[in-house]
């Protein structure tokens, strides 16, 4: 029995509900109970953005997440908005590019990826949402590529089809470095 | 699983009003709602129906009652505000009993509000949404898989009783992501001999009208329309009981507040608390026989809410003050956390309300 | 030789309109035209709140009463249940048209929907016992106007066929009358063509009929009919005023 909360946070633009939306689907094929919840309003244009998603071996309650696992940080005000909020013995993953403080908490594990970087230099500037959760995956030890390929599947629009194997090969970026 | 997709509340909605045999749709663009309005402009010019951007909601719902007029599943969504410039047409479409289906993502209020979510207006759809004596089936989804289920048993339930059914839902429900199976056997639409068609010289001419400048004859229809929700009371009312068995303290909750007590109704559990919940379905007709039961032999009764406290008025009627009623609630777009649930939870178990 | 007959599509039921009052007339004509293209049969007519709120129960074809001022909103919503199989049209007056409907007029006409508009301008609200329209004219005395309409307090009347022809929305709009033998032909003339429009899928056809109300005028029938001619015509001049396929033809 485990569930396993996480939080995306982030600029409007970085791919972070996108992102999300991968984790979930991914979820929901491996045959778990999911939610996926964006923040919403005028705060998505061009601020900041943020989603909730919770795997679960069992019915998901509230699909709120205020007090991640896991906590995907892509710019320094959503490290420093929930940084606290991440439970005791958490995650929180840093897109080190962008943010150059460290993590304060010495409560939780923490990963420093240098993910806009690594997708700039990749010619794939828009997906370091990818690479980061790559990288994630790669940590809970749940980087099955055969899911990850159908999950992106579900995410990338046939017509995108060209995307696939760009957004399989930016995962596996910051798995290698 | 595998046939299961991941979709947006406000989205599943749509696509099951689809399945329904929905083809028209009218609607004015609000937060927290507006996907419902995206995804029916994509989809209703793809499979010959009818997408409107009314210009008002007023308009909006005037359309729905022209469709409506004609028998056919026809379907507005808003929020808060826009649902009180509905008001007018809701009770116009109870005046002629015409079956419609009305889709509220609530937002926090009064006035313009917040955009965030909010269960606010619970009186309103279960109480007064206009003038008038009449009510609406009111339908209180509390996952994506129900806001589809909720859609099509709404629109089912218009045509069986010739009135309104309301989804009230909440910017959470309309905003988040879950797993969806919309598979439904839809079936068939009852006979519609009243609606205005034209007449194709075959028959006296169809009236749709809510007007009666009789009284004696007004009081009539009032009366026979009254029959009809006593009938829908005993036979419609919707329900989940979590945890009932052996509870001694009863949450009330629907919607997203029955997500948020569910996490502390499994945290308290865990404590030694015996605790339990009934979530509505329907919030009219409110499930009464349940909580009549749990009054029986819970302590206490709390009621989680989005709001100042509007259902909590419904319990304590259908549990006859037999235990106190305590209010756990945030309101204005905020809601209420698993811990503070919790706390009314333990607040009741270490002796109740004072 | 029949000489007089009731149309097929009049309901043969006494009317609650008061002496003198033209919405009898207009009834007729209306339907006469519905006789006379033959959608009788297809047609539903939507009622307004006003005078005419029982219309519903003098036109043979299905009817529906909406609320006051939505009745191109109704109408909107029963033409698209079935563009081809509908003939729908609204029958409203000035208060119910142009003042708490007037969204709905203008934007019906601006979306060119398919359907007719019968528009009563009577410049008062009869119904309700004869207070200010958003058409009465400057200087007319009504029980909310005792001492006349002052258009620096309450603004000017509302010339709704000019302004709806501004739009590049409506196929037709026309102003007719139906104070004399003469203009109710015409008045005839241009509902039947609001009419074969929509049979002929053209859109908005909107016929304006000044028409009188003896009763909340002050004025006999007779004296009404001339002051008509004498105040409502110089403020509302008849003419069409838009009729687009019309201008194609040209």
């Amino acid at each position: 029995m485990k569930t396993t909360s996480f939080l995306f946070a982030g600029f409007g633009g970085q791919g972070i509900l996108f992102a999300g939306k991968f984790l979930a689907y991914k979820g929901l094929l491996d045959g778990k109970q999911v939610s996926w919840l964006p923040s919403y309003g005028p705060e998505m244009r061009g601020g900041t953005a943020s989603c909730g998603v919770i795997i679960s071996d069992t019915p998901v309650g509230s699909p709120i997440v205020s007090n991640p696992d896991v906590l995907v940080a892509m710019n320094l005000p959503s490290l420093d908005r929930y940084e606290d909020a991440v439970v005791p013995g958490g995650i929180i993953f840093v897109d080190s590019t962008l943010i150059e403080r460290k993590v304060k908490r010495d409560d939780v594990k923490v990963y420093y990826i240098p993910a806009t970087k690594l997708a700039s230099d990749n010619k794939t500037p828009t997906l370091a949402n990818m690479i980061i959760v790559g990288k994630v995956l790669d940590a809970l030890n749940d980087f099955q590529e055969e899911s990850v390929v159908t999950a992106l599947k579900k995410v990338i629009s046939a017509k995108r089809a060209d995307m696939l194997d760009v957004n399989l090969n930016a995962m596996k970026l910051a798995i290698e470095n | 699983m595998a046939d299961k997709v991941l979709m947006k509340g406000n989205e599943a909605i749509a696509e099951a009003a689809i399945i329904a045999g929905c083809r028209h749709y009218f609607g004015y663009p609000i937060t927290p709602q507006t996907e419902i309005a995206a995804y029916m402009a994509k989809r209703m010019p793809k499979i010959g129906g009818c997408f409107l951007q009314a210009e008002s909601e007023i308009a909006a719902i005037n359309m729905v009652y022209g469709v409506a007029s004609t028998g056919l599943r026809v379907m507005t969504s808003s929020s808060s505000p826009g649902i009180s410039l509905k008001g007018e047409g809701l009770s116009y479409l109870a005046g002629a009993d015409l079956p419609s289906l009305i889709i509220n993502v609530q937002r926090g209020g009064p006035g313009l509000g917040g955009i965030q979510p909010s269960q606010s207006d619970y009186f309103q759809a279960t109480k007064g949404a206009a003038h008038g004596d009449f009510h609406m089936i009111v339908l209180a989804p509390s996952s994506v898989q129900e806001m589809a289920d909720l859609t099509v048993k709404g629109f089912e339930l218009a045509d069986k009783y010739r009135m309104t059914s309301m989804v009230l839902a909440d910017g959470t429900m309309g905003q988040m992501m879950e797993p969806v199976s919309l598979d439904y056997d839809i079936k068939p639409m009852p006979e519609k001999p009243w609606a205005t068609t034209g007449t194709k010289m075959e028959r006296f001419h169809n009236i749709t009208n809510s007007l009666s400048l009789v009284p004696e004859e007004l009081e009539q229809l009032n009366f026979a329309r009254y029959e009809k929700y006593k009938t829908i009371e005993e036979e419609e009312a919707m329900f989940e009981e979590y945890m009932m068995e052996d509870a001694e303290i009863c949450i009330a909750a629907f919607g997203i507040a029955a997500r948020v007590a569910k996490n502390a109704i499994v945290e308290a559990r865990k404590q030694g608390i015996k605790v339990g919940m009934i979530r509505p379905i329907t919030l009219w007709p409110f499930p009464k026989k349940p909580f009549e039961a749990a009054a029986e032999k819970c302590k206490q009764f709390i009621s989680v809410e989005l709001s100042m406290g509007q259902m909590i008025e419904d319990v304590k009627l259908a549990t006859g003050c037999k235990a106190p009623v305590t209010l756990c609630n945030r309101a204005g777009g905020m809601i209420p956390s698993p811990q503070q649930v919790l706390e009314s939870i333990k607040e009741a178990a270490n002796g109740g309300a004072k | 030789m029949v000489v007089f007959d009731k149309p097929h599509a009049l309901a043969d039921v006494p009317m609650h309109y008061c002496p003198g009052c033209t919405h009898g007339i207009v009834h007729r004509l209306v339907a006469e035209v519905i006789d006379e293209l033959g959608i009788e049969g297809k047609t539903i007519g939507i009622a307004p709140v006003g005078c005419s709120v029982m219309a519903y129960n003098y036109f043979n074809c299905d009817m529906i009463e909406a609320a006051h001022g939505r009745a191109p909103a109704v109408a909107t919503g029963v033409k698209r249940a079935n563009p081809e199989g509908h003939i729908v049209f609204t029958y409203q007056g000035d208060g119910d048209l142009a003042s708490i409907g007037m969204a709905e007029t203008v934007h019906s006409a601006a979306r060119n929907e398919n359907i007719t508009v019968i528009f009563i301008n009577n410049a008062i609200y009869g119904m309700t016992g004869g207070q200010m329209a958003p058409t009465s004219l400057p200087g007319q005395v009504t029980q909310t106007s005792p001492y006349g309409r002052d258009v620096n307090h309450c603004g000017f009347p509302i010339r709704v066929s000019e302004m709806l022809a501004t739009l590049d929305g409506p196929e037709y709009i026309e102003r007719v009358a139906v104070n004399n033998v003469k203009n109710v032909k015409n008045a005839k003339k241009a509902i039947k063509k609001a009419f074969q429009n929509q049979v002929e899928g053209k859109g908005f056809s909107l016929v304006e009929v000044i028409s009188s109300c003896p009763t909340n005028w002050g004025l006999t029938p007779e004296k009404a009919l001339e002051w008509i001619d004498e105040k409502m015509i110089p403020h509302y001049p008849l003419g069409v005023y838009k009729d687009r396929s019309a201008k194609e033809v040209e």
